[in-house]
């Protein structure tokens, strides 16, 4: 084990090259899963929000607004 | 016609998004097999090299880092193409998608072979051809998600971006090529030359399972990348309303 | 312009003898420059040492990233008066093929830009103690050099053409592609000092040009289509 981290002395080469490899894979999966939740996450809001406006019941405070921008 | 029809339909968002969407598992869990397994046999069970030692073994997350940002530069600047030219947005959203992965690899191929280069020539850098062209990469594509971020307006800044990653893509052959032309520090091809390639199996197995894992993980981040893409896109689209609450 | 009347020849004659007779006008657009040139060039001795060895040593790099520099500077002045007083709208929609005309105005770019380098090169060359028999492949280079930086630059230009944040961004877009530039320049020059042949680096600018001036109007045309829309 001890000669395997030590990695024929090379070790100060080797294993931070490994750790910023993992760094990088790490950081390349989670941006693009936090770019695509975002993404939904507003799409969704845009929906729910057209969806509200069209579906709104006639208000008591007439006349009805119309055209409102999201 | 079959198959044009096919391409058609895959350059319609709502299409591609619920197609990349049941992909991501078939790339995403084989890319994971493929990527710890050659590590593993890299790591563990490749001999040391003759010459380098153990050190060589930085090969196996240096060469797919590498090839894996050529090759997404080509693939921004293919599909940045094919938007510019046949105004399909699905391609520009590819392009986008692809830099920061490219980007990132790029970063990683520099940085994993200056701790190479270290002990194997003795110095943190060297202006050689092919680490200047690298680095020329590295910039290239900052420039790139730099004139993207620059625009209010998506559609200029998709095709405002393709014209630069057209115009960058002639750095590509010169890295690939570099070694051949200039005698360089950096060694030359050792898996594509003709002859086969001048590794034992023991260590290459577990370099090819590095790439191919690469790629394929390349392939799950963009699905996942484009259909974000996708939805920043479309931002009125009827079809949105069947997403419903995921 | 009557487009159809207007041949080819004549329509990029038109184009660049205006640019040449405005720069004429407003004389610091081509000063500017070049004044930068020299004044960048003289920091280094100035921040290092004036120490002759050490300066000849230096000379071929400074005296290319100072030129770099410098048209980077000097891009400012190609599509911005257009742009704002309607010139460049009028040549995109002139029937003419834009690209050939991009490639006039940045002819005219060069020779306003990239030529008064070449004649202040060899003053710089002197202040940073370079061998007198360098001059001549260093003038050569820079001519080579400064055109493709030109037409790089005009790339670069268009596809910033109006941004906010224009001339630091248009820096990070073309330094990158600027780069075998800088590489075979200096290296020519830095072979000339040392009294060996420098055909090859030369060739090799020389090719660049070719290429940049046969496919970078191409792409500038592109993108100040783009930007205008």
């Amino acid at each position: 084990m001890d000669d395997f981290l030590h990695m024929g002395g090379y070790a100060r080469f080797v294993w931070p090259s490994y750790g910023i490899a993992l760094a990088v894979l790490i950081w390349n999966v989670w941006s693009a899963l936090r770019l695509h939740a975002s993404a939904l996450e507003r799409a969704l809001r845009r929906v729910a929000m057209d969806q509200s406006q069209t579906t709104e019941p006639a208000s008591i405070h007439a006349p009805a607004r119309t055209g409102e921008a999201p | 016609m079959a198959t044009w029809t096919w391409f058609h339909k895959l350059s319609s968002p709502p299409h591609f998004y619920r197609i990349a969407g049941r992909l991501i598992p078939w790339f995403a869990i084989p890319a994971a097999l493929l990527i710890v397994g050659g590590i593993y046999g890299g790591l563990v069970r490749a001999p040391a090299d003759y010459q380098q030692g153990d050190a060589f073994r930085i090969v196996y997350v240096h060469a797919p880092a590498a090839w894996l940002s050529l090759m997404c530069y080509t693939t921004m600047a293919a599909a940045a193409a094919v938007g510019l030219v046949w105004r399909i947005k699905l391609a520009h959203a590819l392009a986008a998608a692809t830099a920061p992965i490219g980007a990132s690899f790029a970063l990683l191929c520099l940085a994993t072979g200056s701790l190479w280069g270290r002990p194997m020539w003795g110095t943190w850098w060297e202006w050689d051809a092919r680490l200047t062209s690298q680095l020329i990469l590295f910039f290239l594509y900052l420039g790139y998600m730099a004139l993207r971020s620059a625009f209010d307006d998506l559609q200029r800044a998709d095709r405002a971006s393709a014209v630069l990653a057209i115009v960058g893509v002639v750095n590509v052959p010169i890295i690939h090529f570099s070694v051949y032309w200039w005698n360089s520090l950096h060694q030359g091809s050792t898996v594509l030359r003709k002859g086969g390639p001048a590794m034992p199996p023991s260590m290459l197995i577990p370099l090819l399972m590095c790439l191919g894992g690469f790629t394929l993980l390349y392939a799950a981040l963009v699905c996942i990348r484009v259909r974000g893409e996708v939805l920043v896109r479309e931002r009125n689209a009827a079809w949105l309303r069947e997403l419903g609450p995921v | 312009m009557t487009g159809l009347s207007t041949g080819l020849g004549r329509a990029a004659w038109l184009v660049f003898e205006r640019d040449v007779r405005l720069a004429f006008r407003r004389w610091e657009q081509v000063t500017h420059p070049v004044v930068f040139f020299v004044m960048v060039a003289s920091l280094f001795p100035l921040a290092l040492s004036p120490e002759p060895s050490l300066l000849r040593s230096i000379a071929p790099g400074v005296v290319w990233v100072a030129a770099l520099l410098s048209s980077m500077l000097a891009l400012d002045s190609l599509f911005r008066a257009d742009l704002e007083d309607g010139t460049l709208e009028q040549l995109t929609l002139s029937g003419q093929p834009l690209g050939w005309l991009l490639l006039a105005k940045t002819l005219a770019h060069w020779c306003l830009s990239g030529v008064p380098l070449v004649v202040a090169a060899p003053l710089v060359a002197e202040a940073l103690a370079a061998p007198g028999g360098s001059i001549g492949v260093l003038m050569t280079a820079l001519l080579l050099g400064t055109g493709v930086l030109s037409f790089l630059g005009a790339v670069g230009a268009a596809l910033t053409l109006g941004s906010r944040r224009g001339s630091v961004l248009l820096s990070l877009l073309v330094l990158p592609l600027a780069m075998p530039v800088l590489i075979f320049g200096a290296r020519a020059t830095d072979l000339a000092m040392r009294g060996e042949t420098a055909t090859g680096p030369l060739l090799l600018l020389a090719a660049m040009l070719i290429l940049a001036v046969t496919l970078s109007p191409l792409a500038a045309a592109a993108a100040v289509r783009i930007s205008l829309e």
